[in-house]
């Protein structure tokens, strides 16, 4: 551990709470007039994106730019080498060549991450890969509801909806369970894989008796984009059976928080009202990303060390 | 592996080669410390007192409540984590960091930046930019336990504990009690 975060599977209960402790103190910074530390001056960190983001693309730069790190962002889009016709391999070593630090990476295929941290010599950060992983996610998710619930231990998620497709579910699984938090996957059945179980997490259908017992009610965003592959029937079932609104919430306990990663779709998976109620924390996660990404871009590159074994020493 | 960085801990066991402050030396220098300052400042108005992490920061508190103890005054006091703001840290890597709890409004203020050794002055310029980057004070000063000598910045302390003359390989260690369970200032090397 680690020059490149890849996967939550990296991450021990130990390694985490580091960088929540880290963030924790960084986000000190976020509200005082001056809102920059030098304490990346001179590294460059490049934002190659080859999917739509607006958050975790924002999120990362910003977290940059406050450590006073250069920020390149490079969309694969009409206007890239890429509409060209440059291979990943080709745009990675362009980004070698010129000098960065540290490569953000997003990308439609699982694996893309992995496979960019084998061709650079630059750190890799995972920001989302296909429906693999979204490890920044889970750990803001988890900085998020550990201010909440001060310990993450014993707590009870459920994590709703559309797992199958999810980077952001995988992710929140493996690093809750790692946190030793029990988790529940709930949605319509052709949404939830197969090997799900094998991930530490229990499978329900139904979401209403499992309102009662639970301290987080973790809903995922319906890709609507799959909406082709006929995996339920309508949206409006799908809200009817599985979103959270009002009623729903009515059963959770009143310390129960609603989390969302974003971009909502209000009126499916959380109903408007359910999104601004006081239990909603989505504003929160949003905040919270931009100081846990500053404590991971602080920790895997604040050192000039090629392994990036800060925060294994940290760790112990 | 990174270049070993000045303060990177050797290995080998610190040795202790002579005590050179007791409890009773240390209790007397801070409260001299106390009378100074406020002397200096002809009492006790906008003084924040703010001590380095780690060492420095239960000094500051001491010399926090040896004001208020005889000038019946709580001055606002906290806390400062410098890491971000040292030079080294591309060649140190990343360290844990501690909690800042520097005053809110420190604008016109005076800050005491309060630390446990004085040696190269590098700590004391990242502190500088740190205050700075939240306000603006009237004037920062700077009070240490000890100084060393061997300065590599042009900086100076207002109150100083005790002048230590000490080699430049020569380490020398504070403990205080709230951290280390005894008050003492130590001089020694690694074997």
């Amino acid at each position: 551990m680690i020059k490149h975060l890849l996967s939550m599977d990296q991450l021990d209960a130990d390694a985490i709470t580091t960088i929540l402790d880290t963030a924790e103190s960084l986000r000190q910074v976020t509200d005082r007039p001056i809102k920059k530390l030098p304490t990346l001056r001179g590294r460059t960190v490049c934002n190659l994106f080859y999917e739509a983001s607006t958050r975790t693309r924002i999120s990362f730069e910003l977290a940059a730019k406050r450590l006073s790190a250069d920020v390149i962002n490079f969309s694969a889009d009409s206007k890239s080498s890429v509409a060209k016709g440059e291979s990943f391999k080709d745009t990675a070593w362009t980004l070698e060549a010129m000098g960065v630090d540290a490569i953000v990476v997003r990308h439609g295929s699982s694996g893309a991450p992995h496979q960019l941290s084998r061709w650079v010599k630059a750190s890799v950060i995972n920001a989302g890969d296909g429906s693999h992983e979204h490890p920044t996610q889970a750990l803001l998710d988890l900085f998020s509801i550990r201010e909440r619930f001060k310990d993450l231990e014993g707590l009870k998620v459920a994590i709703v909806g559309d797992v199958l497709h999810s980077r952001v579910a995988r992710s929140n699984v493996k690093g809750l369970a790692t946190m030793g938090a029990h988790v529940t996957l709930v949605g319509p059945p052709t949404l939830i894989p197969k090997e799900a179980e094998s991930w530490g997490a229990s499978i329900e259908y139904e979401l209403d008796p499992l309102l009662a017992d639970i301290d987080v009610c973790y809903l995922l965003r319906v890709q609507q984009e799959r909406q082709s592959e006929q995996l339920f029937p309508s949206l409006r079932e799908y809200a009817a059976l599985w979103g959270l609104d009002d009623r729903r919430m009515q059963l959770m306990r009143p310390d129960a928080l609603v989390m969302h990663p974003g971009p909502m779709n209000r009126g499916v998976e959380i109903s408007a009202n359910v999104s601004e109620s006081a239990r909603s924390i989505i504003l929160d996660q949003v905040s919270n990303g931009l100081a846990v990404r500053m404590s991971l871009l602080y920790l895997m590159l604040g050192g000039h060390s090629e392994e990036g074994q800060a925060l294994e020493e940290l760790a112990v | 592996m990174r270049p070993a960085g000045r303060r990177a801990e050797p290995p080998g066991e610190f040795v202790v080669k002579a005590r050179v402050m007791e409890p009773d030396d240390v209790r007397r220098a801070l409260t001299r410390i106390a009378h100074e300052i406020v002397e200096h400042n002809k009492g006790t108005d906008d003084l924040v007192i703010v001590g380095i992490r780690t060492r420095g920061a239960p000094l500051a508190d001491r010399i926090a409540a040896a004001i208020a103890s005889f000038e019946g005054v709580d001055l606002p006091s906290g806390a400062l984590d410098v890491t971000l703001y040292r030079d080294d840290v591309a060649l140190k890597g990343p360290r844990r960091l501690e909690a800042t709890t520097v005053p809110a409004d420190i604008d016109g203020r005076v800050v005491i930046v309060v630390d446990d050794v004085l040696f190269t002055g590098r700590t004391i310029r990242a502190a500088f930019d740190a205050l700075l980057d939240m306000g603006r004070p009237r004037a920062i000063r700077l009070a240490v336990l000890v100084d060393r000598g061997h300065r590599e910045f042009p900086i100076r302390a207002d109150h100083v504990g005790k002048n230590l003359p000490t080699a430049a390989d020569e380490i020398v260690k504070v403990h205080v009690e709230e951290l280390d369970g005894e008050d003492a200032v130590l001089i020694g090397e690694y074997r």
